[in-house]
């Protein structure tokens, strides 16, 4: 056993290295000034006090905003997939799963170019309008763009789990309830949804996760203008330097998505058991 | 015995290539506490869940009190199950999960607290309604899915199986009460296990089934005393099975000795086969029986013993509360009524 410890030390070190000590410096930055230099720094909590400007908040609420449309959208489509999925048999299942994760095979930067040329003022999309006899539509740049490039790069996160939880539905819990005298339609309301809500809290917290914090999608479909959590804290870091307020919005992003995590945990049963 | 209830008329149910019912013929009467006995993959869950309609017969018919049901949905069907597994809903307490049969029929509320506490009092689970389903013991998950099932007041019950999980003093229990139960609520039980004891002891006919096929239908007297073939004798308990001549009516011959019996209706010199139970054999002075040996074992089991004496031809198992020495000479004494003569089964 003290070999194998022995042998696991190069790993402790190196994820120290690459992820305790970039968060601390985040924790650091965060809470003083100074930007880069570390050599005379003040702690202060005005960073995270710059969050509630009206400008930064308007970024936060857009974020939301979103991320539940998204997560809405994936919820609607990406449930009744899960339910289908899981009525096949149990080797047409894994195959279908497979092809439901196919586009993430895909590079995303590659995907979002694919909306680009669909979405466009003179793209796919518009051509097919304007050769039917319609006006175009200006899709790009709009929250609709960004929502479907968000939808369409997060649906396996929300298929995914809502499949598991559905696959692992014991029948004979199902049967009771047609025994018991309900049709299929009560008997998925009343019976079937809530076995699977842990699977649907779990994509729900996934997809919202991801959506809030990502940021080339909403950057290439939203335009340059377009601002999400993420583009806030690449930019602050990137283009205005403000590695401090970039630190205090990741942090507080950070501490959501911890929040967010355990509560998925709590949601899964099996999930609890093992942790 | 009531009228009719379920008929069933030559089911057969195929999975795939393979026939797991074979033409089941079955009456099943209002009031009966009938079971359905057999060894494990004989298709006793499968006969349940055709009358409880999650499966449909490949071919013949379901009767319910006449009328044909077998392309009949579970939820329109008069009767309800008892789980194996219970498959109480996790996420409803005691008192949504009995109620969970009313509220799907819109029935009113105060009526529904009103049958709900009533049931859940015969099955003995006075105060238990907030209680969360995932908390309680293996028996107490039994009888809330007995509730569950009788609040719906089904002319038929279905049961699979029901005691498996339990262990064996509290099965005991359950055995009583579930008969008890049955007897108040005054309905059908169909009653599925593959414990010969527990089918002898409730039921009111036993169906003994083994791979698809009926093997004697009867009250459980009739099924230990009059089995019908070897396959029975052998399931339902211990015995003595021994290939025989019936030389006429009432005169069977085997071991080299001609013995009195009572079965009558075979063709003379016919092959059959005759079972012994152990109980049903005395050990007496080996100058007092035809069929004579030596004590090879004994083992003590608690109220009687065990012992295997050899003889010529087989060695015989016989229960006695008396002791007799291993390497004992004794004789084998029965009498006519004790021979019970069965037709060969073709293997
Ligand atoms: N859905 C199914 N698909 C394929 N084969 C099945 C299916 N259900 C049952 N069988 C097969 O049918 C046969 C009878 O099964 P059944 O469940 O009726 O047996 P049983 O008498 O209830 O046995 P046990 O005492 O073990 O519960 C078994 O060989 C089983 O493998
Ligand atoms: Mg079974």
């Amino acid at each position: 056993m003290k070999y194998f410890r022995n042998l696991v030390k190069p790993y402790i070190i190196w994820s120290f290295l690459m992820i305790v000590v970039p968060l601390l410096l985040i924790v650091l930055y965060s809470v003083t000034t100074g930007g880069n230099s570390l050599v005379n720094i003040q702690f202060t909590l005005d960073n995270f006090g710059k969050i509630a400007e009206p400008i930064y908040l308007a970024v936060f609420i857009r974020s939301f905003k979103i991320g539940l449309i998204t997560v809405l959208i994936c919820f609607f489509m990406g449930y009744p997939l899960a339910y289908m999925i899981a009525r096949f048999s149990e080797k047409v299942q894994s195959v279908l799963i497979l092809v439901v994760t196919i586009p993430m095979w895909i590079n995303m930067l590659l995907r979002t170019y694919a909306w680009i040329s669909l979405l466009s003022d003179n793209g796919i999309i518009n051509s097919f309008l304007v050769s039917l006899g319609f006006e175009p539509v200006t899709m790009m740049y709009t929250d609709f763009a960004v929502a479907v490039g968000l939808v369409c790069d997060f649906l396996p996160f929300m298929v995914i789990p809502i499949h598991t939880s559905l696959s692992k539905i014991d029948k004979s819990l199902i049967e009771a309830a047609y025994d018991l005298g309900a049709n299929r339609v009560q008997t998925f309301f009343r019976v079937v949804f809530k076995l699977s809500l842990p699977g649907v809290i779990n994509g729900v917290i996934m997809t919202f996760l991801l959506a809030i914090s990502s940021f080339v999608i909403p950057k290439l479909l939203g335009g340059g203008q377009y601002m999400l959590i993420g583009n806030l804290i690449e930019n602050q870091f990137i283009s205005v330097g403000d590695w401090n307020f970039g630190s205090a919005i990741s942090l507080l992003l950070a501490v959501v998505i911890l929040f967010l995590i355990h509560l998925m945990k709590k949601m899964d049963p099996d999930e609890t058991e093992e942790g | 015995m009531g009228n009719k209830i379920i008929e069933l008329k030559g089911v057969t149910k195929n999975f795939g290539e393979q026939q797991v019912l074979k033409g089941i013929d079955l009456n099943i009467y209002e009031n009966e506490f009938l079971t359905l006995l057999g060894p494990s993959g004989c298709g006793k869950t499968t006969t349940l869940r055709i009358i409880a309609g999650f499966d449909e017969p490949s071919q013949g018919q379901v009767l319910f009190n006449g009328i044909e049901i077998s392309k009949l949905p579970p939820y329109k069907r008069e009767v309800n199950t008892v789980f194996q597994k219970y498959a109480l809903f996790p996420f409803l307490n005691v008192y949504d999960n009995v109620a969970f049969g009313l509220n799907i029929k819109k029935v009113d509320k105060s009526i529904i607290a009103q049958k709900v506490s009533k049931v859940l009092k015969l099955v003995g689970l006075e105060g238990f309604e907030k209680r969360d389903v995932t908390l309680l013991s293996g028996g107490q998950q039994q009888r809330v899915a007995i509730a569950r099932a009788l609040v719906n007041e089904p002319k038929v019950l279905l049961l699979d199986e029901p005691l498996g999980a339990l262990d064996a003093k509290l099965r005991k229990e359950m055995q009583i009460e579930l008969k008890k139960i049955q007897k108040e609520v005054g309905i059908t039980f169909i009653f599925v296990t593959h414990d010969q004891e527990e089918a002898l002891s409730m039921s009111d006919t036993v169906v003994v089934m083994n791979e698809g096929i009926i093997q004697q239908i009867g009250t459980p007297v009739d099924i230990y005393n009059e089995p019908e073939n070897r396959f029975v004798a052998d399931f339902i308990g211990e015995s003595n099975i021994i290939e025989a001549v019936m030389l006429r009516d009432c005169l069977v011959q085997f071991d080299g000795f001609q013995f009195e019996c009572v079965d009558k209706g075979f063709k003379d010199e016919e092959e059959v086969e005759v079972v012994l139970r152990p109980e049903d054999i005395d050990i007496v002075k080996p100058e007092n029986a035809k069929i004579t040996g030596v004590v090879k074992s004994l083992v003590f089991k608690g109220v009687h013993h065990e012992i295997v004496v050899q003889t010529k031809y087989r060695d015989y198992l016989i229960h006695t509360t008396d002791y007799f020495e291993v390497g004992l000479a004794v004789g084998l004494s029965f009498g006519p009524e004790d021979i019970h003569v069965m037709y060969k089964m073709d293997y």
